[in-house]
């Protein structure tokens, strides 16, 4: 038993004291976190325009095409934009889309983590964006109905009336989309970041012995994914305590 | 000045599918202020759409809507301003329901008429007051009955102090038993000269407070006039078979 023990000890501090090697894991730690952040940010940004160009067009081109035609035909265009772009970036796999943003549209950029950054945010922002776009079809459309017959414009209505509705039924699918986001990042290394995955990787690659890092690693993204998960739990509840 | 319509329609037509399907062909009226005007008519025969296309929630395919001497059906027309005055109530209700009864009322004046607060929740409470709902203006939608929404709906549309009230089927939604309270608050701003369209199938309610009923029938009116020519000396053959079903 104490030589079970022993073993335990000698495999802990070669993969992770010796040579400072729990830095790997550390840096990587933080490197996929602040990847995870930022995307989230430009992924709802992102996705939000999207879905208000989509919506907009969608509720409005009737109207449009009679009374504006300018306008009309500038929103058929940024629609058929944001068409193209959920096709492109949700028809092909996010490790494709980063290595073409890192060798191909960003040869020359030296900072990969920016790269990463805006790889994993345009991709997220894609799903974002059908996020809120069902989040605002699945509101019943008598409620835009009362907001325009009190006189609201399309924009009052959408932000006083609708989107409050919107926000609250899709939130929980929201943070889900960032826990698949935080464990999407993990293929950050592909392009030479080291993210918490290619940290443990690093580490078994020094001392040949695959089982403590790699587990290591598993066991911090499962902690920040259960996190996450308690955390969209109690929003849940507290928006349906609100139902009343 | 002469006694203009409020509401003046003129050759208003709504096809689609570029003109395979008539949902209105050709409707003309005058709306005076003071009116309660009632449609009828079997489903299907375009007079919801006839009522949703008075403030353009249905965009018209051709034709005027002269409203307050403006063309509103006309394009580049500012159909907002024109809304604030002509208040919709649903059949579903349409009630916000992430707002109270009195959130609900008072945002489209607080915002729209830039009238201070105070004032719009004191004019909120006094016309929940006046349908019987003075202890609701702090509930949910979720928690009142499908009766008491649709008054809530009716006296949010009154907030914006409206020239004209549409009514589409308001009471199809509800129970039997809700029916009566809704008719009730209608009979009243009837009396109190609220101009009104409605479209329903209360035939007791057309009878008694409807200054004049149109039937229409494939998107076109049949035959007009008042209750007493419609209901009891009906002229047009649709419109006989069609009372005779329902009465």
């Amino acid at each position: 038993m104490s030589e079970w023990f022993a073993d335990i000890k000698a495999e802990f501090i070669l993969n992770f004291i010796d040579g400072d090697r729990w830095k790997n894991i550390t840096g990587g730690l933080l490197n996929t976190i602040l990847i995870t952040i930022v995307a989230a940010v430009i992924g709802v940004v992102l996705g939000m325009i999207v879905a208000a160009i989509r919506t907009t067009y969608d509720k409005n081109k009737e109207s449009l095409a009679r009374s504006n035609k300018v306008v009309y035909v500038i929103m058929s265009f940024l629609n058929a934009v944001c068409k193209i772009y959920l096709a492109i970036f949700r028809g092909t796999p996010v490790v494709v889309q980063l290595l073409i943003m890192f060798f191909i549209v960003f040869a020359s950029a030296t900072n990969g983590v920016g790269v990463a950054m805006l790889a994993f945010g345009i991709n997220s922002g894609a799903y974002v964006a059908e996020i809120f776009r069902g989040g605002i079809m699945s509101i019943d459309n008598g409620q835009f109905e009362a907001g325009r017959s009190l006189g609201f414009n399309y924009i009052q209505t959408m932000m006083i009336i609708v989107m409050p509705q919107v926000i609250k039924s899709i939130l929980p699918t929201l943070l889900n989309e960032f826990i698949a986001l935080l464990k999407e990042t993990s293929v950050a290394g592909y392009v030479g970041i080291t993210d918490l995955t290619r940290g443990g990787n690093i580490i078994r690659g020094v001392t040949f012995s695959p089982f403590m890092p790699l587990i290591a690693v598993a066991l911090i993204y499962l902690i920040m994914v259960l996190l996450l998960t308690y955390l969209v739990g109690r929003i849940e509840r507290r928006l349906k305590k609100n139902e009343r | 000045m002469k006694d203009n319509a409020l509401i003046a329609v003129r050759n208003l037509k709504k096809h689609y599918n570029s003109g395979a399907v008539k949902a209105l062909d050709g409707i003309n009226t005058d709306i005076h202020r003071g009116e309660v005007v009632v449609v009828i008519g079997p489903s299907g025969s375009g007079k919801s759409t006839f009522l949703r296309s008075l403030n353009l929630l249905e965009l018209p395919t051709s034709g005027q809507i002269t409203f307050e001497g403006t063309d509103i059906a006309a394009p580049h027309v500012n159909i907002n301003k024109h809304r604030q005055k002509m208040g919709m109530v649903f059949q579903h209700f349409n009630l916000f329901p992430n707002m109270t009864v009195l959130k609900n009322m008072t945002a489209a004046p607080i915002k729209l008429k830039k009238m201070p607060k105070a004032q719009a929740e004191k004019m909120a409470r006094d016309l929940l007051e006046r349908v019987g709902l003075g202890d609701r203006a702090d509930s949910y939608p979720d928690q009142l009955s499908g009766g008491q929404k649709q008054r809530v709906a009716i006296v949010r549309a009154l907030c914006m102090e409206p020239d004209v009230l549409l009514f589409d089927e308001p009471t199809s939604a509800l129970d039997p038993e809700m029916v009566g309270e809704v008719l009730d608050v209608m009979k009243s701003l009837a009396k109190d000269g609220m101009t009104m369209v409605v479209v329903t199938h209360e035939m007791g309610f057309a009878r008694e407070v409807a200054s004049r009923v149109i039937f229409m029938a494939d998107g076109v009116i049949l035959e007009e006039g008042t209750p007493d020519e419609i209901f009891d000396h009906p002229k047009n053959e649709r419109l006989q078979g069609f009372l005779s079903k329902i009465l």
